[in-house]
């Protein structure tokens, strides 16, 4: 399980916080190539949606929240549940459909949340969860406590009137929020660059009177920086800002996508940008951490998963009295 | 002590004595307050139809204008429920939720199922539904029986002013989704309130009438309509238990086949359209769990398949008038 930390304002992570980055990227990443694995079997239900690729922005976002915070997710939410510390373990159970899962099984994959974190989900409609987010922020400058809400969604919800109605109305109300745009180049299967309309996603910023900030998303370093003053700011009463983060999903839309629409993308970016390589290059090339306390970190996270995926087989499924328990609170 | 207000001053008082007691209340809404960043007055509207005038004054950090944005602020009001808040989000007609539909049952309505029951979204919607201004198809509607059609969602539908400051301030204190139904025909409708906080239960119907021959049942302004064939009708000598459900989710069954039992004969005024709506709902719950009672082939009076039209003299054929309960009413105690 990722533990939390203290929240960090932008500036030079510290050997500890770097730690915790690598342990994250590499949970979400370990996580994510385990489950394409899985499904492959047959073994998991359902539609799942892989995260793996985009690990360094829910990490180097997520790593200036804490507990005041509130993420809403995308139908590509595995890795933002990790990065805001939801346990993977009742993930995995989660994803298999099982009663120790999360949501008891009766979320899966793509409704996978756990709000005791802040996490409110991942979302099976595209541009859900902006909404949302301006409420957990709203919530959050009421009471004063200096929280922010963030909002992950993709290229494809960067055109959702949804997303556009939120960004506008988090200027409006002068909310402690972030728009996080993880542009992965496809919604499904059509190219960002024939969707949006606008070069960037982050050009819209301008048109809802917030700063939008482009960011290389295999690049930890530069999405903890650009997030840092996003959320500085926000927490301070500046109001919101659309940080667009640019990268390429490692798998396909949903697993079992054969995935015809692409080029040769995804082997150029293993080979040349993976935000892992690149992280554990810049951190052991610099000497600011021991290439063998990373190595350690993948050990322990090869066996975290090992026993996150034996332990959701085992478990039992939910039964037919867990059908119609937890429609409501009361009725 | 109890005095004689409108409906709307209902609603108003509603807020007020909720806000004033739990700071966690926010209301949020087009106008709301109305002249936000306008060069005039504050507080200049208090709704489109004046139902929240005052609120902001008193409340000026917790009564939100907003822009015209309904699926940003419905979803915001949603996301501020799970982190605390109660809000009051108003969706000015309920026509419009066809922009917001998506933050209302696929989100809130789904949150407590798909994460498990860990979520807690107490959060109210209010909207004003209904025929009877000549505001035309997108204006009208009579939406409530969507609502009540998803699981997660609680939908109450107050009749009187009594009810409508009752309901809604059980809504505001539930810890589930509410769509509170206000009749926009109903606001000036004036009834005795008691001017101290009190609760009404959901899921309890309001027995408004007592008579045992033929059952009445009828949701929101239809009740009013139902009381008064039921009037025609006790001084022909036919006397109808006249029932209000109150809220078509959670639904008072049991008091409609406890006097379906009794009746035989069931009439179901609703002014929404008919098909899937409240009238083959309670007609299915009788055919269900009251076979052997039904004397009568079930009646019901709604508004025909159409949109809403705008001409008064198509929207007076098409809103549900006590005439036709009378002769609903009258087929249902002829039939042997």
């Amino acid at each position: 399980m990722v533990d939390a930390i203290p929240a960090e304002v932008a500036g030079e992570p510290a050997a500890g916080t770097l730690l915790h980055a690598y342990r994250t990227m590499r949970t979400i990443r370990a996580f994510e190539d385990r489950v394409h694995e899985e499904f492959a079997t047959g073994d998991i239900p359902g539609f799942v949606h892989l995260y793996a690729g985009e690990e360094a922005s829910a990490t180097g976002v997520c790593l200036h929240l804490d507990e005041r915070d509130a993420i809403a997710s995308t139908h590509r939410g595995h890795g933002h549940c990790i990065a805001k510390g939801v346990d993977p373990v009742g993930m995995m159970a989660e994803i298999y459909g099982r009663r120790d899962g999360v949501c008891r099984g009766k979320g899966g994959s793509m409704h996978i949340a756990d709000l005791s974190k802040g996490m409110l989900g991942a979302n099976g409609i595209v541009g859900g969860g902006p909404p949302l987010i301006c409420g957990t922020a709203l919530a959050a400058k009421l009471k004063g406590d200096g929280g922010v809400g963030v909002a992950f969604f993709g290229d494809g919800a960067s055109n959702q009137g949804t997303t556009l109605e939120a960004m506008n109305l988090a200027t409006v109300w002068n909310l402690p929020a972030v728009f996080v745009a993880e542009n992965n180049g496809y919604a499904e299967a059509t190219a960002s660059t024939w969707s949006v309309a606008a070069d960037n996603i982050a050009d819209r910023a301008d048109g809802f009177g917030m700063p939008g900030v482009i960011v290389d998303g295999f690049d930890f370093f530069a999405v903890y920086e650009a997030a840092g003053e996003a959320i500085r700011r926000a927490r301070e009463g500046g109001g919101p800002t659309l940080i667009e983060v640019k990268f390429t999903r490692y798998y396909g839309h949903f697993e079992g996508d054969q995935q015809t629409y692409r080029a040769d993308e995804v082997a150029r970016a293993r080979a040349e940008s993976d935000c892992l390589a690149r992280f554990r290059d810049r951190v052991t090339g610099d000497g600011t951490l021991p290439a063998a306390d990373l190595d350690a970190i993948d050990a322990e996270i090869a066996a975290l998963i090992d026993d996150a995926v034996a332990r959701a087989k085992a478990a039992d499924k939910p039964g037919p009295a867990d059908l119609e328990t937890d429609v409501y609170i009361r009725y | 002590m109890a005095r004689t207000i409108s409906y709307r001053e209902a609603i108003n008082e509603a807020l007020a004595q909720e806000m004033a007691r739990d700071e966690r209340v926010i209301v949020m809404g087009e106008d709301n307050s109305g002249g936000t960043g306008a060069p005039g007055e504050d507080d200049a509207w208090g709704g489109p139809l004046g139902v929240t005038k005052g609120l902001h004054t008193r409340f000026p950090d917790r009564v939100l204008d907003t822009p015209i944005s309904e699926s940003a602020f419905v979803g915001a009001a949603i996301g501020a429920a799970t982190a605390g808040m109660r809000p009051v989000a108003e969706l000015m007609f309920i026509d419009f939720m066809g922009v917001c539909f998506d933050q209302i049952y696929n989100q809130a309505a789904k949150f407590r199922y798909m994460f498990g029951g860990k979520a807690v979204t107490p959060v109210t919607i209010r909207t004003m539904y209904g025929a009877g201004l000549r505001a035309a198809a997108q204006h009208s509607q009579a939406l409530y029986p969507m609502f009540t059609h998803i699981p997660g969602l609680k939908v109450a539908l107050p009749a009187t002013p009594y009810d409508a400051k009752g309901l809604l301030i059980q809504a505001i204190r539930d810890d589930d989704p509410v769509i509170f139904c206000e009749h926009k025909a109903m606001y000036d409708t004036t009834g005795e309130v008691p001017e101290e906080s009190y609760t009404i239960p959901f899921g309890e119907a309001n027995v408004a009438r007592e008579g045992g021959d033929v059952t009445i049942v009828a949701f929101g302004r239809m009740v009013s309509v139902a009381l008064e064939a039921a009037e025609t009708l006790g001084a022909a000598g036919i006397e109808c238990d006249v029932i209000d459900p109150r809220t078509t989710s959670p639904l008072d069954a049991d008091t409609i086949l406890e006097s379906v039992e009794e009746t035989g004969r069931l009439v179901v005024v609703d002014e929404a359209t008919p098909r899937c709506g409240m009238a083959a709902d309670i007609a299915a719950l009788a055919a269900r769990e009251a076979f052997g009672a039904l004397r009568a082939p079930v009646q019901t009076v709604t508004a025909p398949h159409t949109p809403v039209p705008f001409a008064d003299t198509l929207e007076d054929l098409y809103i549900p008038d006590a005439q036709k309960v009378v002769n609903a009413v009258k087929a249902a105690k002829e039939y042997t």
